[in-house]
């Protein structure tokens, strides 16, 4: 078990020159053979691996210090040593290398692709290439083993109206002896389409990754350009951004809250929170033109400002919903037939939550005080009052229970922003360093920890860009939230985990 | 003639049920719709589905046997006639002898029996998940419906509806704690029968926690149309059965002259309305139960009846 920290194992590595704000580090295989154990050990927590031609990067964070950084680890013969064969978490992360790069993974558990069903016109469209050679096997599913098991296949077209993706359970009855995921359905080359695109052209795709975290997108993929480029963007930018950031986690729990009730044939809560939520939604297109705040925000700024009425706007919105969200809570804390349904369903494990380093209102409520806002303190953030709620009991009643106080907290903070707004420019031209530069943000989503790593070209275009989505280390813990329950029960776990589809299907 | 007349007013009976069975739905859909200040669907909308259903060809699975085919038509059958021996507006009528309380349990049964293998007949994992869960609840149902017919006979000395409407009728029932231990039960089991929130749910979009629909998910065409009709008819049937029992004021008997038959008609309407508009609000205010939770919930049902029985005997023994 190793003792030194992360800054001393890094420094015998060589940092790499314009890489802001966190450092990135070129390292050897014996040192990422120490991060791997680091990481293995829970000293330290992943953040994303994700890869280029010839190289793998790796993100990740020292619990204690807050320290972050980038080990980038070269590997011009395509083979990098597995960080999943001692880590699970990255496993997934993989096998998305090796699908979309081409580089394998030495040693991995689990080789099978991820992202690529076979589907694709070229194989390793990041990497090499190439064209796909023969028709690829069907994907083999894990062997489940004992008597009386059957499968039952659902998805990837689902009866509701929600994005696709496969899901293979295994049951003994009703009792659920293991669910499998297969993701990948809507991959759509975001990653192959940020490449060489225009900061303007990236900027909207990056809100696009996500369209229920468009804001969280786009405010990370800005806050990495700014970070790249060293552009300090004016106070009003940064607490606007904060506001429609604040907004969007606000109509996105509303709708998780009266959808997670809505699973378990609670139609009443549903009805109640899509009216808060449609009222967050206008108000948010009457002050800033779009209801999702679709290219609100922009690298160097945000590309609306406050309108004169806006903050009335926004103070009887956040009056209504301070009157009618009470009364809600109280409805769902009183009925017993929801409550039955909720509480001790889907629990997880916090030693696994600790393990994939799982944020959001997931990693909160199984006790893991992770919340970017808080633990990187961006602007404003640093000069805005709030709690980060926490729950240990991490089942799905914990989850809601955790997006009501975030509600509660996500109102406190727009009351502040619209107090405390600065005056002033709302957006800066980015500086032109006329080499190449890279950057990166973590910032938090209303799902969870956003990271977004680039590297622009000298002529400011996009060389590579990297979004990871919150989603890649919740879904693989929903797999073991539904261990032990009913099959039935796994829609409310599904909906209380609410993982992204698209964000993590690139 | 009176005989003319009394099969014209049970055949009018029989297709006045099958007439109203889409319109109870689509009330109650309604209603769920308005009480969750939704605008909802027109009550009429369950006519133009089945409509709809009707003009529509039929998909087979490749893997459907003759008994796929062969399901909905037997299924519509039981409970069209199962819903037609119920009476509704009016006692004693031609076929009423056959109307036994132990032959609408068997036909509903019947019925069951097929949509389950019906479900189990394409080899799809849902069918199989719904039709165990179907059986799983039929199994507790069905004597908990006994246990009712029970203490209905036991009170009534009949298990014929038609002499126990007229019994009940009589002022000198008077209340009674078993009738209100089976009225209960019947309610509990009317719910988990139909597939009503919290047993299923019936506007499920939940592929993994559906019943009823799981069952009849392979179904299409002019055959989904008979089975959503079908379904319609066993709520109303339960509906008339409830009325009939435990409420059958306004109901008159045959022979009588056309103003009786109609003030039979508006009670059994205010009835089917008041039925459903109970039931949408019940639905509204409460949460579907886990799987395993409907045990316990039909388990009561049972013990009601069981306990209403008892009590008949324990009280005639005094």
């Amino acid at each position: 078990m190793n003792t030194q920290s992360l800054q001393a194992v890094l420094d015998a590595g060589h940092p790499v020159a314009d890489h802001r704000p966190w450092p990135r580090v070129v390292v050897t295989p014996e040192i990422w053979n120490t991060l791997i154990e680091g990481l293995a050990g829970n000293v330290w927590t992943l953040l994303g691996l994700w890869g280029e031609t010839g190289v793998v990067h790796l993100a990740v964070r020292e619990e204690a210090s807050g320290m972050l950084s980038v080990a980038s680890l070269p590997c011009p013969d395509g083979c990098f040593p597995s960080v999943g064969r001692r880590h699970p978490p990255a496993q997934r992360l993989e096998r998305t290398i090796a699908d979309l790069m081409g580089l394998h993974p030495v040693g991995a558990p689990d080789v099978r692709p991820w992202l690529d069903h076979g589907r694709w016109p070229v194989r390793h469209p990041l990497g090499a290439a190439t064209a796909p050679a023969s028709p690829v096997p069907p994907y083999p599913f894990l062997p489940v083993e004992g008597e009386s098991l059957h499968q039952i296949p659902v998805g990837p077209v689902h009866a509701g109206i929600i994005e696709p993706g496969h899901f293979r359970f295994t049951a003994n009855g009703e009792a659920v002896a293991r669910l499998e995921q297969r993701l990948g359905y809507v991959h759509k080359g975001i990653e192959g389409l940020l490449k060489g695109a225009s900061l303007e052209q990236a900027a909207q795709l990056a809100g696009r990754i996500s369209g229920d975290s468009t804001v969280a997108y786009a405010l990370a993929f800005a806050r990495a350009v700014e970070a790249a480029t060293e552009t300090e963007i004016p106070a009003r930018a940064h607490w606007l951004r904060a506001l429609m950031a604040e907004l969007e986690r606000l109509a996105h729990h509303c709708g998780d809250i009266g959808a997670i009730c809505n699973d378990a044939a609670f139609a009443l809560m549903l009805a109640h929170c899509a009216v808060l939520r449609e009222q967050i939604l206008r108000a948010s297109a009457a002050c800033f033109g779009h209801r999702l705040l679709m290219d609100s925000v922009i690298p160097g700024g945000v590309a609306t400002d406050l309108p004169a009425d806006g903050p009335d706007i926004l103070q009887s919105l956040v009056t209504g919903i301070r009157r009618q969200f009470p009364p809600l809570v109280t409805l769902y804390d009183n009925t017993a037939s929801l409550q039955d349904r909720t509480v001790k369903t889907g629990f997880v494990k916090p030693a696994l939550i600790r393990q994939f380093g799982c944020g959001g209102y997931v990693g909160r409520a199984g006790g893991r005080a992770f919340d970017a806002r808080r633990a990187l303190g961006y602007p404003p953030y640093d000069e805005l009052k709030f709690e980060v709620p926490l729950r240990t009991d991490s089942d799905v009643n914990g989850r809601v229970w955790l997006r009501i106080c975030e509600v509660e907290q996500s109102l406190a903070l727009i009351e502040q922003i619209l107090q405390k707004l600065p005056s002033g420019p709302v957006g800066v031209a980015l500086n032109a360093l006329g080499r190449p530069c890279e950057g990166m943000a973590l910032i938090e989503g209303f799902r969870g920890d956003i990271l977004v790593w680039l590297r622009l070209n000298s002529d400011g275009t996009v060389a590579r860009c990297h979004p990871r989505d919150p989603s890649w280390f919740q879904w693989p813990l929903l797999e073991a939230a539904i261990e032990g329950n009913i099959v039935a029960d796994f829609p409310l776990c599904n909906k209380s985990f609410n993982g992204s589809y698209s964000g993590h299907d690139l | 003639m009176a005989l003319i007349t009394d099969y014209l007013v049970q055949g009018g009976q029989m297709l006045l049920i099958l007439l109203l069975a889409p319109l109870l739905t689509g009330w109650i859909r309604t209603l769920k719709a308005q009480l969750l200040r939704r605008r909802g669907p027109s009550p009429l909308q369950p006519y133009r589905d089945l409509l709809k259903l009707l003009r529509k060809d039929v998909v087979l699975a490749d893997s459907a046997s003759w008994l796929f085919r062969v399901a909905p038509y037997l299924i519509f059958a039981a409970i069209w006639v199962a819903a037609a021996l119920v009476p509704t507006f009016a006692s004693g009528l031609p076929f009423n002898w056959a109307a036994d309380l132990i032959a609408i349990v068997a036909l509903l049964g019947t019925a069951r029996f097929f949509l389950a293998l019906a479900g189990l007949d394409t080899g799809t994992s849902f069918g199989g998940i719904g039709a165990s869960r179907e059986m799983m609840i039929a199994s507790l149902a069905e004597p908990a419906m006994l246990m009712i017919v029970f203490t209905l006979s036991l009170l009534a000395g009949t298990t014929e509806l038609s002499a126990v409407a007229r019994f009940m009728l009589n002022a000198d029932v008077g209340l009674r704690v078993s009738l209100a231990l089976a009225l209960l039960a019947l309610v509990m089991v009317a719910i988990a029968e139909n597939a009503r929130v919290p047993v299923d749910n019936p506007a499920t979009h939940l592929e993994l926690t559906m019943v009823h629909e799981a069952m009849v998910l392979e179904y299409s065409g002019r055959h989904l149309a008979l089975i959503e009709l079908a379904a319609s008819l066993k709520l109303l049937l339960y509906l008339s059965l409830l009325g009939c029992i435990f409420a059958p004021w306004g109901m008159t008997t045959a022979g009588e002259d056309l103003t009786a038959y109609l003030t039979g008609v508006a009670a059994y309407l205010a009835k089917l309305g008041l039925g459903g508009f109970l039931l949408a609000l019940f639905e509204t205010r409460i949460a579907k139960m886990r799987v395993f939770r409907v045990d316990q919930f039909l388990g009561m049902a049972l013990m009601l009846g069981l306990l209403g029985a008892l009590l008949l005997f324990v009280s005639r023994s005094l």
